[in-house]
């Protein structure tokens, strides 16, 4: 027999913290699964247990968490961490693998908390060890209290990239370069959405205290073409700025391009997914209280569409009220009353990313690398094959895994997708939701057969494969 | 914390994962790729990437980035495909 819980909380992001404890404070017996050793999510990741002593360096936001961990702990919801969700189907069966040994738990509902992660920036060269995301570095930061030890890259747009600037020039940290990609017509396509920012964003005020942290950086505006170069590691950084070709010695690159929904266990769940042409990502469909169009899965936090940590653990909470409301805890009318403060709180937390979404757009040159760049991290698939395969027929990204098994490998497509999904559908002259994504199935991470065989099982599903 | 990386001692702090540990102790790479032989280094840190699988303590293909370290750990840098058996 299955475990059985009334809740399964998938992520211990702001979304998945924040949603627990209102489940548990309703009386939901409720489990946590969670990848990570502690909670917190990447937002606040190593919050119990960071050892940087300096607490400005990280910031205040971050600390926010602190509040958000403890009331968790406080709530009585179960935490399973360091456990791998590698299934998720629309009987709301979960397949976790902990300590090496798979099983599964029943829940009466789910709620699908996994987050983000950074979108793929595939240059000539990101394979080299020395290049590695902004959000690895800032995790070396939070978790390990490591910078670098020389002079070192940043490259892209977007508010985690000048975060971490600021974060590493709190830190004593030397910035080589700030090389930004965001193109000049980003403000023609963002400035109709500035008064709904500059009115009413949480995010103004900080974001203005930021760029103003990073006078004496030396920043490049305008950056295109950018190339990682070096023979078996990063030697140097080059990039077009002003139309001159410029190159900078270092051994650290990073990168960054915004973020968006980890989205391989909604879609094997079978949750219906719409694009979303201004954040140029899939998200699953949702209804205001984050029910997906599967009964009784929810998605919350940034997994849903990116909104941000204050308003993750907001869309945790609606969650968790209406996951209430249909295991029969409370009535409509109740979870109306109790959700009303995170409703509000939402709305509030929400204004201005238009403007964001529209102002830190990566450009096309970041999203549709040619020739020999290597697009598939996993398989080592190039650019110029995805469209040799295309010139040859081959219609979607789904598709393309016969031809270059790109999606097949360990990441199950989570690093080559989005780039796969744009060249096949600019090659085709397309728009970029028609040419769809990849079919993604369980497990979502590779378990063992050992695993697999291991699995507790029913005497007639043990007979029906017996030979004999 | 002491850990092996390919039979070396390497000293780690505890709570770091194995894949910081590595780059705290200067092993920038850890493992070479599959299909093209070509060094590769821990990328994202948050276990979507598979760039820091390592074998540790005899099993291969571990992400580095989600194992907490132990004192006595063994950490082996994987060159190419694995093989079955």
């Amino acid at each position: 027999m299955n475990e059985t819980v009334d809740l399964a909380v998938i992520g211990a992001g702001p979304a998945g913290l924040a949603a627990a404890t209102v489940a548990a404070g309703l009386g939901l017996a409720t489990v946590v699964l969670d990848e990570q050793p502690a909670p917190g999510g990447q937002i606040y990741r190593a919050i119990g247990d960071t050892p940087l002593r300096e607490r400005a360096i990280l910031g205040a936001d971050y600390w926010r968490g602190e509040e958000l961990v403890a009331a968790f702990h406080a709530s009585g919801a179960r935490h399973l961490p360091g456990t791998t969700v590698w299934s998720l189907d629309a009987a709301r069966e979960i397949g976790i693998s902990r300590d090496g040994a798979a099983r599964f738990i029943q829940a009466g509902a789910a709620i699908v908390a996994t987050g983000a992660l950074e979108r793929p920036f595939p240059i000539p060269g990101w394979t080299l060890p020395g290049v590695m995301t902004a959000g690895a570095a800032q995790i070396l930061l939070k978790a390990s209290g490591l910078v670098p030890e020389r002079p070192v890259v940043l490259a892209g747009c977007g508010p985690l990239l000048y975060l971490l600037a600021a974060q590493y020039r709190r830190a004593g940290t030397r910035i080589a370069a700030l090389l930004d990609t965001a193109p000049a017509a980003n403000w023609h396509r963002a400035w109709r959405h500035l008064p709904e920012f500059a009115l009413a964003s949480p995010y103004l005020r900080k974001g203005l205290a930021l760029i103003g942290e990073l006078r004496g950086v030396p920043r490049r505006r305008g950056v295109e073409a950018l190339r990682a170069e070096g023979d078996g590691r990063l030697a140097r950084v080059s990039f077009r700025a002003g139309g001159v070709r410029h190159s900078i010695d270092t051994d650290l690159l990073l990168l960054h391009h915004g973020v968006i929904p980890q989205v391989n266990l909604s879609f094997a769940a079978g949750c219906a997914h719409d694009w979303d042409a201004a954040q140029l990502c899939w998200r699953p469909r949702i209804d205001e209280w984050g029910a997906s169009s599967l009964d009784g899965i929810y998605v919350a936090g940034d997994g849903a569409g990116i909104l941000g940590a204050e308003a993750a653990a907001e869309r945790g909470r609606l969650a968790a009220f209406d996951a209430a409301r249909r295991l029969g805890r409370i009535d409509a009318g109740r979870r109306n009353v109790l959700a009303a403060p995170a409703r509000h709180a939402l709305e509030r937390a929400s204004r201005g990313r238009r403007f964001l979404d529209a102002l830190y757009r990566p450009p096309d040159w970041a999203r549709l690398p040619e020739g020999d760049t290597v697009i598939c991290r996993c398989e080592e698939a190039t650019a110029a094959q995805v469209l040799e395969a295309v010139a040859i027929g081959c219609p979607g990204p789904n598709q393309l895994k016969a031809f270059l098994r790109c999606g097949m490998g360990p990441c199950q497509g989570r690093q080559c997708g989005p780039t796969v999904q744009a060249l096949i559908a600019r090659a085709r002259g397309l728009p970029e939701a028609s040419v769809g994504y990849y079919r993604l199935r369980p497990p979502v991470k590779p378990i063992t057969l050992a695993e697999l065989a291991a699995l507790p099982k029913t005497p007639e599903a043990a007979r029906a494969v017996v030979r004999g | 914390m002491r850990l092996s990386v390919d039979g070396r001692p390497v000293e780690a702090r505890a709570g770091d994962t194995v894949a910081a540990a590595l780059l705290a102790a200067g092993v920038l790479d850890c493992r070479d790729s599959a299909v093209g032989g070509v060094p590769r280094a821990p990328y994202c840190l948050m276990g979507v990437c598979f760039d820091c699988l390592v074998r540790i303590d005899g099993v291969d293909n571990c992400q580095g980035c989600l194992v907490p370290v132990r004192e006595g750990m063994r950490v082996e840098r994987q060159r190419g495909a694995r093989t079955v058996g």
